[in-house]
């Protein structure tokens, strides 16, 4: 059914890891806890033993592979190119078949495949937010006042939205003749917890012409269930995702959300043929936008009296694209700023999906690096180009005790732009 | 399987949550970079000389054999458990104890990585040149016992030039000094010399004092081509000739040339058929005179085109061309077996016209890249396994590169050690007197042989 790879389809792959140990420099979540099970050089040989029978799907194994972010650090750095991320994700499919899913693989089943329950479950979620959360110092989020499973009493969530970006929107805006048409692909993180960098997304998408598509019946890209090994949601998710967008044929399909982009453009491609061009007209906003000559567009506005310092970070979903040039190129023609690079840009933020919720203190201890490195570039805020990333970067900022502000690329550009 | 005492006081030892019999973790403790696996039994990660000194101990009083091991990158089995018993994994003292900037030496523990001790010391103004390709995630403790070298090693010397003093627990779970921290010192015998490339057969090394110089103020990074191997191999003597010392002089062979050309931006035309990477540190004024002495030796040996890096971004941008090598020869076959042989500088151009002839005689296509400079040359044999009869064929030609090697004036491995692939071999190199006296040395210091037992020497049958 779901039409991903099985364990066995990377025999070759896992065969070309030559264990020279390169991944150990850096694999982030090695870097903290230091066992050869959690580097991709461990897991490779365990997903063989688990091809050879050599060792059974056991509780241990199970924890062995969680311990991933998929944050492809490993990947790009590996002198063969071996891809432990999709090894990983295909042993934990083959878990979830073998054993069920896991109880939280099933909350998220069952939460993605029922976006109107998560809709009412946000509103109610919204209206509670005194009884649930409590404010963190300034205007830096949330955190619940009694532990909830797989979310830390002290991990900084954002507010809730009272009603999701999509509901408040048309399904088309009209551009300039002559533009092309894209449609936004928008994901839960900015549907439901970050709605203002929808909003700004089409304020720059506005300000470029274009003639834009907002599909009401979209859903979750998929990585979620993909990440904690439910192939079959995924692949219910990408088929009606399929179907939303199949309506108008647009273009491109953008995305703000640098994990969203990762799934669409790289996890639907060999599902079938129609996903396969559905996934080769996604692509990340920022892309696109500096493709589109944004960067001379930005260039031309005139220039604010105020100077902000802001560094960039980059997600790791973008990085793995060969993405990073482009945010920088963008931030550094927005007027008023004063781009500065920090230590470990290309550093994971330590989010990575199911893994901060099984491991949150290792997910801290990755983040607390990246707070080093926020620190020491003395920025004032620092941008970045996926809203999971940002989660993760305020939550790190509130436990260093950083004043940094986080925000997305397109709430910066959409600031600047006349009205 | 060892019974659940000997568990037991493992655990009691070190903690519990440092030892482990999980069959995951024997299984992420069984390999290195040599591909090999063995699965050791128990799998221990001690937090201080005294917990290696009671494991030693406990070891000696059972007979069973303990592996050391670091980052476990080595490209010859020396951290392999080839018998199973204890794997002791030392990357738990991994601790930058003192950078003392009066005397230039810093003291650090084994399982340190040994980018992260260089860019600590680099911070200060100072510089521990040993640069193996693995630095980035190979240890300290893992580099000395196999004395590693690397790139910058022809004009700054290998691990044991830098190493003044040890502490290491014995293979019978002492904890004894040797050397010191002093730049001179002869009193009794030079133990510290004995144990860098011992490959954890003599002594567990728990402290390390390094001698460090100051950080060069400049560096220059030229790759150049040449219409010949003859005319890069000249080139390297010649440079050497003209009295200067680059602090690296890498190259690369026809084969691989055409191996990397599409895996880089640079322009690496056909008619290239050897690459020198150069580079020279020091002094500003310095390395500019060098820099230029040296084009002008080389220009007569069939340069076909120089490129000089200005940058920081431009010399790794040369240095890429060199790091793609190991990646892409899989293009050439699957599989390699990976010798580095080392012969006088001023044989390098025999060295490389004997192994063609080798590679021609078994039909096994064979990459040769390196360290020029010091002779140390990389030899790849590259075959398919899958293919019957390919492993006995490396076999022959990597046994007659060694002996066009040693008949050279060379020694089989330059960096590498010995560990199990390349026991076989020692016999060829060494007399016999000379191979019982080492093992003299070993039995008399580990007689119940559990300390990295089979490793280096071939056992007696």
């Amino acid at each position: 059914m779901s039409g991903h790879k099985k364990l066995k389809d990377f025999q070759e792959q896992i065969e070309q890891c030559v264990k020279c140990g390169s991944c150990r420099a850096h694999c982030p979540v090695f870097g903290q806890q230091k066992r050869e099970s959690a580097v991709a050089r461990g897991k490779i040989a365990l997903a063989q033993a688990l091809l050879e029978g050599e060792i059974t799907l056991d509780k241990r194994l199970v924890e062995d592979m969680s311990k991933c972010l998929l944050c492809g650090s490993c990947v790009n750095k590996c002198p063969n190119l071996v891809p432990t991320d999709e090894i990983v994700m295909a042993t934990r499919r083959t878990i979830s078949k073998e054993r069920g899913l896991s109880p939280l693989g099933k909350m998220i089943s069952v939460a993605l495949k029922n976006p109107g329950a998560v809709r009412v479950l946000g509103k109610t979620g919204h209206r509670l937010t005194g009884l649930l959360f409590r404010k963190v110092a300034g205007n830096s989020g949330l955190r619940l006042r009694f532990p909830v499973p797989y979310i830390a009493k002290d991990r900084s969530l954002p507010e809730l939205a009272s009603a999701t970006f999509l509901e408040g929107q048309p399904e088309f805006i009209p551009g300039k003749e002559g533009q092309p048409t894209v449609a936004f692909f928008v994901g839960c993180m900015i549907n439901h917890a970050y709605p203002q960098i929808g909003e700004a997304t089409l304020r720059v998408l506005r300000f470029m012409g274009l003639n834009i598509i907002l599909p009401k019946a979209q859903n979750c890209c998929g990585l979620p269930a993909l990440s904690s090994g439910d192939g079959d949601t995924a692949r219910v998710l990408a088929d009606r995702n399929l179907a939303a967008f199949s309506e108008k044929q647009p273009d491109y399909i953008l995305t703000s959300c640098a994990s969203c982009t990762h799934a669409l453009a790289k996890h639907y491609r060999g599902l079938s043929q129609d996903h396969d061009d559905f996934a080769a007209k996604v692509m990340d906003v920022h892309l696109f936008l500096e493709q589109a000559g944004l960067v001379e567009q930005l260039k031309q506005l005139p220039q604010g009296d105020d100077n902000i310092r802001v560094t960039y970070h980059d997600p790791c979903h973008l990085r793995g694209q060969g993405i990073t040039r482009e945010p920088r190129a963008l931030l550094r023609a927005i007027p008023g700023i004063e781009f500065v690079e920090m230590e470990g840009a290309d550093r994971c933020c330590g989010l990575g999906g199911t893994f901060s919720a099984y491991h949150y203190g290792m997910s801290q201890g990755i983040g607390s690096i990246k707070a080093a490195g926020i620190e020491s570039s003395a920025a004032e805020l620092v941008a970045t180009a996926c809203p999971g990333c940002m989660m993760q970067l305020q939550d790190s900022i509130n436990h260093a005790g950083l004043k940094t502000g986080v925000i997305h690329l397109m709430e910066l550009i959409a600031n600047r732009l006349p009205a | 399987m060892l019974d659940s005492r000997i568990v037991r006081i493992l655990q009691e030892t070190v903690g519990k949550e440092n030892v482990s019999t999980e069959q995951a973790d024997r299984i992420c403790y069984s390999y290195d970079a040599t591909q090999q696996r063995f699965l050791p039994d128990v799998v221990v990660h001690p937090g201080s000389p005294r917990e290696v000194s009671l494991i030693m101990k406990m070891a000696n009083a059972e007979k069973i054999p303990v592996f050391p091991r670091g980052a476990g990158s080595g490209f010859t089995g020396g951290s392999l458990p080839t018998k199973g018993g204890i794997v002791l994994v030392m990357t738990r003292l991994d601790r930058i104890l003192r950078i003392d900037e009066e005397n230039l030496i810093a003291e650090v523990e084994p399982g340190l990585v040994t980018e992260q001790f260089q860019l600590a010391v680099e911070k200060v103004g100072l510089f521990y040149p040993p640069d193996p390709a693995s630095l980035k995630f190979s240890t300290m403790g893992g580099n000395v016992a196999e004395c590693a070298g690397g790139p910058r090693c022809v004009k700054y010397g290998v691990t044991k030039d830098y190493i003044l003093g040890l502490e290491i627990v014995t293979p019978q779970g002492d904890i004894i000094r040797t050397g010191g921290e002093t730049m001179k010192g002869v009193v009794g015998y030079d133990l510290t010399k004995l144990m860098v490339g011992s490959e954890g057969t003599l002594g567990i090394i728990t402290k390390i004092i390094v001698k460090l110089i100051p950080l060069p103020e400049a560096k220059k990074t030229m790759l150049v081509q040449f219409d010949s191997i003859d005319g890069a191999a000249q080139a390297v003597s010649s440079i050497i000739r003209g009295k200067i010392i680059p602090t690296t002089l890498e190259f690369m062979d026809a084969t691989t040339i055409d191996c990397v050309r599409k895996a880089t931006s640079l322009d690496l035309p056909e008619s290239t058929r050897a690459v020198l990477i150069i580079e020279v540190d020091g002094d500003q004024d310095l390395i500019n005179r060098q820099a230029k002495r040296i084009l002008e030796i080389i220009a007569p040996l069939g340069v076909i085109s120089t490129q000089v890096a200005e940058t920081q971004a431009e010399s790794e941008a040369l240095w890429q061309v060199r790091r793609s090598v190991s990646a892409s020869l899989r293009k050439v076959n699957p599989d390699k077996f990976n010798e580095d042989i080392c012969v006088p500088r001023s044989k390098v151009p025999d060295m490389i016209r004997a192994i063609e002839g080798i590679s021609a005689k078994h039909a096994v296509p064979i990459v040769n890249f390196g360290h020029a400079g010091d002779g140390n040359i990389h030899v790849n044999v590259m075959v398919d396994l899958k293919t019957p009869g390919e492993h006995d064929r490396a076999h022959r030609a990597i046994e007659e590169i060694f002996a066009e090697t040693l008949k050279l004036g060379g020694t089989m491995s330059g960096e590498h050690g010995i560990g199990i692939t390349k026991a076989p071999y020692i016999p060829m190199e060494l007399d016999p007197i000379a191979v019982t006296y080492m093992k003299t040395i070993k039995r008399a210091l580990d007689p119940n042989n559990i300390l990295n037992p089979g490793k280096v020497f071939l056992e007696d049958q």
